[in-house]
């Protein structure tokens, strides 16, 4: 029986549009401690309101005053793109919860940096390609302006070939008019979109009431339960790709599930699956380390390992501290138990997947 | 050629949305000499009011009354509470406090509301299309946004040109003391404007919400563009805020569309897309300085004293 008391510093986007994101990774976070039961968590949760600047401040505060142990709940990549190198480079470990450059995959990775989510092309890269698959040729390409947007379209377009179009919006746009007028205008065969949190609501709420009718393609992050339930019923039938969806079937998730429904009464979203899956990561390098995370080399050791129960079932860290795992094909369905809306897997995609930039990495093992 | 008429009107419904807020804003600045950046809140108040009321009661129209009441109130209380002790004291003073009230009901909608976006539902009869040529269907609501705000334009011009109250407001923007010494009960009256610009900053969070996700600082954004509206149009000018909403939300929407294109004639689609992206989203302030470089107090603006 281990235990012990570790200090973990969060900086999330608990503010605009994108609030419940960190929300949920936030929740799911704290869940897993309390159901793990064994440490004691000294959680500092700050809010980046999604401003860079503003999150390494509140870094700065978090290495020098409080002291942390470990770093984790960054949302957006801008934020992880000013505030990680600074998080690393001071010798404090890093878990990514959600955001993952693609810089910091390849030339740039680090061995005090964990990415418990995804690579942020790979979100992309099953809707690649499923999109070919189902026959469409020409595609318009949407996503905010930003490092993240960036990588996204870039993942679709490593599967699925030239798109027609790229449009890039400001983050955080609310009017996506301008936007919707051009795809009309381009009349493409489909369109696949990236536009987590607010955004995506605002986007396809539009899109609907413009009368185009062209089929809609995105990520998981496109298509939280959040989203779906704010867009309504006609997104009922539509996909979407993702790492793990409420309804996987195994014994660490139904665990996960139920007890974030019953603690926080709604189905929780990847984000919080992701949350979660980061504090078991954790806590799993705790373990291995005697309850205490003042070892650095051995707490990365243990991080590596990746021992410990996912709720996506399968996870191993590649050489660059990315996950190794499957990408399945998602369908927003009516949740037949609860009534709420929400996505279950329909197929397996892409089976031990691993990232494209693993190989520019020089980190070994 | 469709293209262009689409993101036209697109262009004039921000510009009409925009001309709600930074009317009241322009007549709050010119009139009353306050800087209030809370009026993007105002906009925020209206926008979740409506939404509650509207998620409650499924009637756009009463989720639009209470949206502008909402906000007007909340106006009022500002105005009544904290305001009035700022009007003798330096604009400083009146950033701080306004600022501050912009975090304070950043922080209080995510109270009430949480931290999940609202969504608003138009009304029925407007929730479709409407083709406005041949080939280009175009939603009724954004129409109607457009109407809405030739309405608000027509009523503040009826209400300051041609009623006695606004003969005053136009008074009190040029000589704030003979206002007071003819015996008008300015404090009344500035109440009156807070209250009113407070109320179309709600009604604008109220049209915007059917498709907006309705989300805490929602409102940040528009505040900022109304500011360079009424920098452009000229402070304290209705007609400065009309013509500055609509050259800033035509220059916006045009540049984003047409800025990848021609940048693509240079570089590869994909790096002009972003390249596109990012200098549109700074086109309103290069229309903002060519206005200022040309008319330093903006295009209807009062001469230096």
């Amino acid at each position: 029986m281990v235990g012990g008391k570790v200090k973990v510093g969060m900086i999330t986007t608990l503010s605009t549009g994108a609030a419940y994101l960190g929300e949920g990774i936030r929740d799911a976070f704290i869940l897993a401690f309390e159901l793990d039961g064994r440490y004691e968590l000294d959680l500092i949760v700050e809010d980046d309101g999604r401003d860079p600047a503003f999150a390494q401040q509140l870094a700065d505060r978090m290495l020098t005053r409080d002291e942390v142990d470990v770093m984790t709940g960054i949302v957006f990549s801008n934020v992880a793109g000013a505030v990680v190198p600074q998080v690393v480079n001071a010798g404090t470990i890093y878990i990514s919860p959600n955001a993952a450059p693609s810089p910091f995959a390849g030339a740039q990775c680090h061995e005090n940096y964990f990415v418990a989510s995804w690579q942020n092309d790979n979100q992309s890269e099953a809707m690649g390609v499923y999109v070919a698959s189902q026959g469409y040729d020409s595609v318009i390409a949407l996503a905010p302006n930003y490092q993240a947007g960036h990588d996204l379209v870039a993942g679709f377009k490593r599967f699925f070939g030239e798109v027609d179009e790229e449009i890039y919006t400001e983050l955080g746009a609310t009017d996506y008019a301008q936007a919707i007028a051009q795809i009309r205008e381009a009349n493409p065969e489909a369109v696949y979109f990236f536009y987590p949190g607010g955004m995506g609501i605002a986007f396809v709420q539009q899109y609907i009431a413009s009368g185009l009718e062209i089929p809609i393609f995105g990520p998981m992050s496109s298509f939280d339960e959040v989203i779906v339930d704010a867009i309504g019923d006609v997104s009922l039938g539509l996909f979407n790709s993702s790492f793990w969806a409420p309804d996987m079937d195994n014994e660490a998730n139904r665990v996960f599930v139920e007890a974030y429904r019953e603690k926080y009464g709604t189905t929780p979203t990847a984000y919080a699956a992701q949350g979660y899956d980061a504090a078991l990561l954790l806590i799993s390098a705790l373990d291995a380390n005697g309850g205490s995370a003042s070892d650095i080399a051995g707490m990365r050791e243990a991080l590596k390992a990746a021992d410990f129960e996912s709720v996506r079932g399968k996870f191993r860290f590649n050489t660059n501290n990315h996950p190794i795992q499957d990408w399945y094909l998602l369908e927003v369905i009516r949740d037949p138990v609860h009534g709420d809306l929400t996505n279950t897997i329909v197929a397996t995609i892409l089976e031990d997947h691993e990232d494209a930039y693993a190989s520019d990495c020089p980190l070994t093992g | 050629m469709n293209l262009f008429i689409e993101q036209t009107l697109n262009g004039l419904q921000l510009g009409f949305t925009l001309l709600m807020v930074s009317a009241g804003l322009t007549l709050i600045f010119g009139i009353m000499n306050i800087i209030n950046l809370a009026h993007g809140s105002l906009f925020m108040v209206g926008a979740f009011v409506a939404a509650d009321v509207g998620g409650r009661t499924g009637n756009y129209l009463l989720a639009l009354l209470a949206g502008i009441a909402g906000a007007a109130v909340a106006g009022l209380i500002v105005e009544l509470g904290l305001i009035r002790r700022l009007y003798h004291r330096d604009h400083l003073y009146q950033v701080l406090a306004t600022f501050a009230l912009v975090l304070i009901a950043n922080q209080a909608v995510q109270m009430i509301w949480g931290l999940t976006p609202r969504s608003v539902s138009a009304p029925a009869f407007l929730d479709r299309t409407v083709p406005v040529l041949p080939g280009l269907p175009y939603p009724a609501y954004r129409l109607a946004i457009i109407a809405t705000g030739i309405a608000v334009i027509v009523f503040l011009h009826l209400l300051v040109e041609r009623t006695r109250v606004g003969m005053w407001i136009r008074a009190g923007r040029t000589h704030r003391e003979l206002v007071g010494a003819f015996g008008v009960n300015v404090r009344l009256l500035y109440t009156l404007v807070f209250a009113v610009g407070a109320g179309l900053a709600g009604l604008a969070g109220v049209v915007a919400a059917p498709f907006l996700s309705v989300e805490s600082g929602i409102g940040d954004h528009f505040l900022i563009l109304s500011f360079v509206v009424i920098v452009v149009g000229g402070i304290g000018s209705l007609k400065g805020a009309l013509y500055g909403s609509l050259m800033l939300g035509l220059a916006d929407t045009w540049a984003r569309t047409y800025l990848p294109d021609l940048f693509g004639r240079f570089v590869d689609p994909s790096a002009a897309a972003t390249a596109g992206a990012s200098v549109a989203s700074a086109s309103i302030y290069l229309v903002m300085v060519v206005v200022l470089v040309v008319k330093p107090n903006g295009l209807f603006g009062l001469p230096d004293e």
